[in-house]
């Protein structure tokens, strides 16, 4: 890119301006200015190694999540072979870390699709179509942001039992409103731009200008969203969790362990510590990484 | 702006009244009653019981008395708690919820919005990665857990603050609540000012104020601030309605007689007044504080018109 002439008219010029300038669309620059930011690229490695564990963990470690071993009790990281500790029932901190880590990036990442996928849908239909239909559709979305969120759960659980799927579902039912409201602001503000306009002029139908412009366009702002919803499940399970809400004994997320920990704390210092780290660890990674993308896409407010 | 008022009003009436009617019918439709005891009533007692609550009519006739009586601003008789109304269980735990509530709001607004803009000052020196590390801990740690850690600290190890109760609202015992109610406000108030403030530092309005020659205190204060919190302005309206309507976890760890935990307690018990009360409260407080949100944005940001 260094010698480029930009002398209109010098053959040689124009040739390799043509070949020199392809390919560095929005998302090339993106890439490039992510690949630069060292939290981000710190933040995903961290997150990688984490996803890792969460799969083989489990099988790495001679106990299992849900194995009582009267004998070791209480016991302090280093012990007896178990690298981080017992808790009351003798169960292996670690193995129930591998596990809880599983359960948590899991509901995380479902919880996250499923406000994902609803709420970009419903989103950009209602930005759309514009008019009635979408006067109707957010005030739906109105309704159910004003219903507490724990009404939902609690009502969800009485009715159908206590189980994990339903805390995807529940989680993922009160995320994708946010989701709808900024796909829609974004479909609306692309809805009237000069390339859409363009697009249009050039004749291409509605389906072709929101596969090919508008969606495309969506990406960003939805893709850093995304990165921040995640660790928003994951601390919203927690809560849970710690209400007697969440995943239920002997299952194990990074919330219930460190509800459970919380209380033995004076006791048991590592049973508060060890997830805690781990907890924060996954939701900084994720928070750097949201961050780091934002940045990327719209350098602007650097 | 009047045309406005009334226009968000005559939308937000029927909001409320859908909020209600859908609340209602997914709670009946939830198995269970408030009458199922550890110790199983005789039916007839059972059918007593509910006939003097009005329990059995048809749902549809509950439906339209109890939308009748919350009109003449009776929202019901406890289910649970007896002799109480639900005005009462309001009345008694709501000032608790609303005054931690307030205060947290009140310092981690001043707070929050100070670092931010400290931050964007001084934008890569150390006081801002401060602010930014200082922000990024406080969304991540769960107040489960900032909560034990105050009260083991303060409370247990230096002794200086009760570890927990209300005692009518004495500072003490304010202090560990409001700190935990805070410290995540805070963090994310001071993240939402550092950006818009940076966004505004740039912007062409600031290098014209700059260029008149007004002092740089003006500047920051009167032109940039301004900009910068317009973004803060429309995450505190749904922020305040979850702070003011009472921290189940918060409450429960300091044992305080606030609204919070009925949340939990009540929809498990299905005391179905109760609950629609509180429900009926949040979602007044959602369509008032996002209205007053938008009237602020209007009056800070002279792009937005009122419509």
């Amino acid at each position: 890119m260094t010698q480029i002439s930009l002398v209109p008219g010098s053959g040689r010029g124009a040739a390799l301006m043509e070949t020199a300038v392809k390919g560095r669309g929005l998302w090339d620059d993106a890439r490039r200015r992510l690949a630069r930011n060292r939290a981000a690229v710190t933040g995903a490695a961290v997150l990688a190694m984490l996803v890792m564990l969460a799969i083989v963990g489990p099988w790495l470690v001679p106990y299992r999540y849900d194995e009582i071993n009267k004998d070791d009790v209480w016991l302090a990281p280093l012990v007896h072979g178990h690298l981080l500790g017992s808790d009351a029932l003798g169960r292996d901190l670690l193995a129930r870390l591998f596990m809880g880590l599983r359960v948590s990036l899991a509901i995380g990442a479902v919880a996250t699709s499923v406000s994902l996928v609803v709420g970009v849908i419903w989103g950009a239909t209602a930005g759309y179509l514009g008019g009635a239909m979408d006067e109707v559709m957010m005030r739906i979305v109105d309704v159910l942001y004003s219903l507490p969120f724990i009404f939902f759960v609690i009502l969800l659980m009485v009715t159908f039992g206590s189980n994990i799927i339903l805390i995807f579902v529940a989680i993922g039912a009160v995320e994708w409103l946010t989701m709808a409201r900024i796909v829609r602001g974004q479909t609306l503000s692309l809805k009237n731009k000069e390339f859409i306009e363009a697009a249009r002029a050039a004749g291409l139908d509605r389906t072709a200008i929101i596969a090919r412009h508008i969606i495309p366009n969506l990406l960003g702002p939805v893709a850093v969203y995304v990165t921040l919803t995640i660790p928003g499940v994951i601390l919203a399970e927690s809560f849970l969790s710690f209400l007697g809400l969440g995943v239920q004994p002997p299952m194990a997320s990074l919330g219930s362990l460190i509800a459970g920990g919380a209380q033995d704390m004076e006791l048991a210092p590592w049973l508060l510590i060890v997830p805690s780290i781990a907890m924060i660890a996954t939701l900084v990674s994720f928070n750097f990484i949201g961050d780091g993308l934002r940045d990327a896409i719209d350098p602007k407010d650097r | 702006m009047l045309r406005f008022l009334v226009r968000r009003l005559v939308v937000a009436i029927p909001t409320l009244f859908v909020v209600i009617t859908v609340a209602f019918f997914m709670m009946r439709a939830a198995p269970g009653s408030p009458f199922d005891n550890d110790r199983r009533l005789p039916p007839e007692i059972k059918a007593n019981v509910e006939k003097k609550f009005g329990m059995n009519r048809p749902l549809g006739v509950q439906y339209v008395n109890y939308l009748g009586g919350v009109l003449h601003g009776d929202f019901g008789p406890s289910l649970k708690y007896q002799d109480k109304t639900v005005l009462d269980v309001l009345r008694e735990n709501y000032p608790v919820s609303l005054r931690l509530g307030l205060t947290a709001i009140l310092i981690a607004t001043v707070m929050g919005v100070s670092l931010g803009v400290l931050a964007a000052l001084r934008q890569n020196q150390a006081a801002d990665y401060l602010t930014v590390g200082v922000a990024i801990v406080g969304v991540t740690i769960p107040s489960f857990v900032t909560a034990p850690l105050l009260q083991l600290v303060f409370g247990s190890k230096l002794g200086i603050l009760p570890i927990a109760g209300w005692d009518n609202g004495a500072l003490p015992n304010m202090i560990l609540p409001v700190a935990v109610l805070a410290l995540p406000q805070i963090a994310i108030i001071s993240r939402l000012t550092r950006a818009g403030m940076i966004e505004a530092l740039h912007s062409n309005w600031v290098r014209t104020a700059r260029a008149k020659g007004l002092p740089e205190r003006q500047i920051v204060t009167r032109h940039a601030l301004r900009a910068a919190i317009l973004p803060l302005v429309s995450y505190l309206g749904p922020a305040c309605a979850g702070l003011l309507t009472g921290s189940l976890v918060v409450e429960r760890i300091f044992n305080l007689p606030g609204l919070g935990k009925f949340f939990v307690v009540s929809a498990l018990q299905r005391d179905y007044t109760v609950v629609m009360g509180m429900v009926i409260v949040y979602a007044v407080l959602i369509l008032v504080l996002n209205l007053l949100a938008d009237l602020l944005q209007a009056r800070l940001d002279p792009r937005v018109r009122l419509a």
